[in-house]
Parts: C-alpha cells; structure tokens; sequence
C-alpha cells in the first residue's frame, strides 16, 4: 500500500524513498548541503536492518557501496559536487564492472569549494560519464519530493535492470523544501528479482568474479565497450523522461530541469495571465536526454528559450535536440545564484522579442 | 589383504586454480597466494570467502584464486571489503594488497578500515617497491635502495622515510592482530602460514581487524636473480622491517 500523504523535506524524502525501494547499504562524507540525507538514515537504516556508514571520504564511500553492490544490497551513497568529484573514479569502475548503485548529487555553486547555494554546474560531469572511459550514467531530475520519492525508487530499478551507476541530479534547495509526499508501495529486498553475478561465496557453484580490467588479446575490452554501448542505446531508446507544461498552442518554451525549471514555471504561469503564450519543457532524464519530444516541440516559429543555474551547461543538449528548427535563447545563472521568476519572465520577454537585452541567442 | 589407500601428502589446495600465473620466477605473490589457498582449505572457509585483490602485479588474483572476487580500484580493496562484509557478516572477506596499494595510495582506506575494526583479513604484501608498473619507489621503498624514481637510491630527505604502516596500524583499537613475516626462506614461509591462520581466524571468531605483513621478493625489478632477492630481503630490507608479531590482543593461548 502506498503510504499517507506526509509533510516531508527534500532529504528525507530520498532517503526515506531509497530505504522503501529496498536500499539496505549507504555509506557517505558529511557535504553541505546534503547532511540532512545521511543524518536520516543513519537511524532509519538501521531501524530497517540495513548498514550505514559515515566513511573517510568520498573516494572510501563509493567503494563502499562498489562491494555492497558486489553482493547484492540495493546500495546509496550521497554527496554535493566537490564530493562527487571524489567519487567518478567509483563511478568509472561501477560502469566498467557493470554494478548496480545509485548516486545521489545535491549540487551546490563550484568550481572548487566553490558555495553551498543550490547550482546546476554540475550537469556535464553527471550526462558525460564524468569519470574515464566511455560510459554513461542514467540522470534523474527531481523538481519536488513527490517526484524526488518516485525517481529514487524509478533510481534503483534503473540500476538492476541495466546493472549501472544511475544518478539522482538536485541541489540544496530541492533537499531542503518541504513538501507533502506519499510513498509507493515499500519493497522488502527478499521480493527483487534474484541476480545471478552476485557474490556470496561459492558454494555449490564455480567461483565469480567481477571486474573491469580485460587485458586479452581478442579485443576483450573493445568487445566489453560494445556491450556497454548497446546497453546505452537501449537505455536511450527505452528510459526518456519529461514533461510538458503549457507547450501545445506556446509561442516560446522555457526549457529547463530541477531547481530551474520550479522557477521557470513560475515565469510561464504569470505569463499566461497576461496572455502571453509560454510554455515549459522539463527534461527528467537528463541522460538519456529526451531529444526527439523537444524536437516535436521545435516547429511552427516557436521560440526555444533555455534557463538554468549555470553558464551553460544543458543548453548543448538543447542544441544537439532543436538544431535549426527553431530559435534558441539562453539565459543561465553561475555561482549559485537564484533568480527570481522576475528574471525569468525578462528573459522570455526579451528572448521573444528578440532584442538580446536579457540571456542570449545561440547557435549551432 | 587389499593394499592401502594411497594418502595425499601434497598437492595443490582447491583454493586454488589449476592454472599458470604471470608471476615472474623467484616472485613472493605466487608463495603468498599458495599459503592463503592452504589456509583458507584447512579451516573449511573457501565457500565463504570473498575476496578482493589489489591493483598491482596480483590485480589478477581472480584467475588463480578459485573463490569468489571482486577487482577494487587501486588503494580501495579496503573499502570494498568493508562494503561486503556488513552486507554478507557471514562471509570471510579477505584483501590481498602490495605495498602501493595499501599503504600509498589506500592509506586512508586501510587505517580507517582497521581503526573500525572491520572483521576482515588483510593479507600486505611488501616488497619495496612498484612491480606492476616497472619498479618505481613505492612507500616501503627502504634507504638507499635504488628504483627508477630513485636513482640515486632513497634518500629520507628528499623522499620521505619508509613507512611502518603496520606499526601505524598497531595503535588502532580495531586492529587486533597484526603480524611481520617474511616469504624468503622455508623457516619464514612456515612462520608465515601460521601467521595467516591466525588472522583468519582473528575474523572467524570476530574479533576485529587483522594484518599479515609479507616481506617478498620482486626479483626483477630489483634487477637481482631470486636468490639475490631472497639475501637482499635479510640482509637489508629486515633492518627497517624486523620481523615479529607486532600487535596481538586475541587473548589465543598459542603466543
Ligand atoms: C588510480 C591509479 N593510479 C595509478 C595506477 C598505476 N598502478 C598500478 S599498480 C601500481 C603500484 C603497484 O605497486 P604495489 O601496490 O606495491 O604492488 P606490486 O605490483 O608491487 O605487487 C600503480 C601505481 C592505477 N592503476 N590506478
Ligand atoms: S614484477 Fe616483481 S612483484 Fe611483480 S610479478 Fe614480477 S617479481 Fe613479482
């Protein structure tokens, strides 16, 4: 049964939402602005029968959860962006080892230690792979906990199904809102699907191992990265997510994700009061990004307008979606600043009149 | 009167595969891996066992040892095994790690790992130096010895002294046993397995962290024939690590 609808903050909807999904291992570094996400479990996991455990780093918690993973748990491990940094070279090896985990990144303002203020900055280390090697990583978007609480689970169920890293892309301010929630159904780990390359001793069957390192001479590793690539494809084929917003009749869609895209809509209803026909595209995938329903969008003179907390970072991905279909502006806000709906509606004004006075065109 | 059943005296452990490994002549991990996999047989544990080898010459161990393993990033084999043993307590997670691994670049990984007392055995292999990637000055690397980063041999100025890492280790409360031996000759290898037992056992009966510290040849980076090495690790290498026990609070009667 899905649970009562409850009053939650953004953290503890995550952590709360990955203990229902059957995540019985976190381990994790205090970051600002996520130590409200490890604080959590660190009672609720137990409570649940499960292990957490506050590492020497991030570098050790991503290791962590590599041999959790190894054996089976569903696993978590949380950071901000300097923490994350710390954990690709995990990440790298979980792609490479094909292991399930979740990731979670509530993104603060960099580069560097940069601040604690919510940012988007860390948006082509999450869709890029982030670490070496050519892997990707499935990115989730939450824009508010009752979304935060389904991807966490959609999170987990991504990972075994594909047996790879997935991330859960916010930021400090979608940790911190509170907001009413109702949980799916709980998943007790007993009831997943069982996983025939898991470690748990050898008895009665010949040894496993799991690794990444293929040194043979048969093109061992270029055959790996082909399986790796087919498994991309169909997770771009399959997993895309958005929503639509306002977009059918719109003369200019905002397009934007997470923290940004609350702040967007802000700006698109007002709009719409005054008659203006603006709309919101809100990518939920951001790898896979979902391009061919933005590129429906993109026909008929509509005006594509791009705003996120950074100074251009999913705009690419825009580009690479849109082409010359249709004009596309840019506005993005760096260092962990937030804009207000006001600067936003600038935006959309001036990127519909074409004047340049607030963001900027830009052009394949 | 039927003639008696022939009795295996010698043979290779089940815990290890029937199989060649890439470990040059005269090396210590082929020793060190036959001690574990004799170990591992005598007290019952290889079902059980998971283990995680090291990035370095024994990256490969999952194709020698014949139980359940999973590749770490180098320096991470601590973390990874911490990860599986609260998941599977019912496990023996075992780590098997040379010198750059645990006590360079894992350093963190290892002193947090033994200062949780995590109920894990690590089996450290020092040889003094980088084999995998061609010998260069590693954190045990002793005074004077000559690598290719240290041509001119180590000098504690320039490079830092070499580091006890199992001494450093010794004053975590996690650690409970912690012992040096060495792979160069019949006496040591024979203290070696003893030392081996002990500290599976150490995780069998849940007593916390355990160490076994392997003084071992790498004869080809050393530039030396194995018997050289095997000399060099007497006559030179045991002045800055002797051997001994050097951590013991199990309260096992056999001290
Ligand atoms: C992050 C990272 N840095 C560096 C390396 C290269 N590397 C591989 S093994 C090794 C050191 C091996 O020395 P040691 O741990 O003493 O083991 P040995 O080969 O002597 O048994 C290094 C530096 C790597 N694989 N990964
Ligand atoms: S290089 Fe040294 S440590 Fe590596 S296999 Fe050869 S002798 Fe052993």
């Amino acid at each position: 049964m899905p649970s009562e609808k409850k009053l939650m903050r953004g953290s503890d909807t995550l952590a709360e939402a990955a203990v229902r999904a059957g995540c019985r291992f976190f381990s994790g570094y205090p970051i600002t602005p996520q130590n409200e996400l490890p604080e959590y479990l660190s009672w609720r996991l137990p409570q649940a029968g499960g292990t957490f455990i506050q590492a020497e780093s991030e570098l050790s918690a991503i290791n962590m959860v590599l041999g959790a993973a190894a054996t089976g748990a569903r696993a978590l491990t949380s950071s901000s962006s300097p923490g994350v940094s710390l954990k690709q070279e995990g990440i790298s090896y979980l792609a490479g080892q094909e292991l399930p985990a979740v990731v979670a990144n509530m993104m603060r303002g960099g580069p560097g230690l940069g601040n604690i203020a919510a940012s988007a900055a860390d948006y082509f280390q999450a869709t890029r792979g982030g670490g070496h090697g050519d892997y990707r990583t499935p990115v989730l978007a939450p824009a508010g906990c009752q979304e935060l609480a389904e991807l966490t689970f959609l999170a987990f169920d991504l990972a075994d199904k594909y047996r790879t890293p997935v991330m859960l892309l916010g930021d400090g301010l979608i940790g911190q809102v509170m907001e009413p929630v109702v949980f799916p159904d709980p998943i007790d780990p007993a009831d997943l699907p069982p996983k025939d390359y898991i470690l748990d001793g050898c008895a009665g069957r010949a040894p496993r191992a799991i690794f990444s390192m293929l040194l043979g001479q048969q093109g061992e590793l270029y055959k790996h990265n082909l399986h790796l690539q087919e498994k991309y494809e169909q997770i771009t084929a399959d997993e895309q997510r958005w929503e639509e917003n306002l977009t059918e009749d719109a003369d200019i869609i905002a397009v934007a994700y997470g923290t940004a895209s609350r702040i967007a809509m802000s700006a698109v209803e007002e709009l719409r009061a005054e008659g203006v026909k603006a709309g919101l595209f809100r990518p939920i995938t951001l790898w896979p990004y979902p391009k061919q329903a933005l590129r429906k969008l993109a026909q008929g003179g509509v005006k594509v307008a791009v705003f996120e907390l950074s100074a251009g970072q999913m705009v690419e991905d825009v580009m690479l979606s849109v082409g010359e279909r249709a004009e596309i502006h840019f506005y993005g806000i760096p260092g962990g600043v937030i804009p207000t709906p006001a600067d936003v509606i600038d935006f959309l004004r001036s990127a519909l009149k074409g004047d340049g006075k607030v963001g900027r065109r830009v052009e394949i | 009167m039927s003639a008696p059943a022939a009795e295996k005296i010698f043979g290779r452990p089940e815990s290890l595969k029937d199989v060649a490994t890439h470990y040059c002549p005269g090396c210590g991990h082929s020793v060190a891996h036959r001690l574990v996999a004799e170990c591992l047989d005598e007290m019952g544990l290889r079902e059980k066992t998971i283990g995680v080898p090291p990035v370095g010459c024994a990256v490969l161990a999952y194709n020698y040892f014949n139980f359940d393993m999973v590749e770490a990033p180098h320096g991470r084999a601590l973390a990874v095994a911490t990860g599986i043993k609260r998941v599977r307590p019912d496990s023996f997670v075992l780590t098997y790690q040379g010198d750059g691994d645990l006590a360079a670049i894992g350093t963190a990984e290892t002193i947090h790992a033994a200062n949780r007392g995590e109920l894990i055995s690590c089996i450290f292999i020092n040889n003094a130096i980088y084999g995998m990637t061609g010998g260069q000055m590693a954190p045990t690397t002793i005074i004077g010895e000559v690598t290719t980063t240290t041509p001119g041999g180590r000098e504690a100025k320039a490079h830092g002294s070499p580091i006890d890492i199992s001494r450093m280790l010794a004053v975590c409360e996690g650690a409970v046993y912690i012992e040096r031996c060495t792979l160069n000759s019949f006496k040591g290898i024979k203290q070696a397995k003893k030392a081996i037992r002990k500290c599976f056992q150490v995780q069998v009966d849940g007593l916390g962290f355990g160490l076994v510290e392997l003084l071992s040849p790498c004869p080809t980076n050393m530039k030396m024939s194995p018997k050289q090495a095997w000399q060099w690790i007497d006559n030179q290498m045991m002045k800055t690590y002797p051997l001994g026990l050097i951590k013991d609070t199990t309260g096992y009667e056999d001290k």
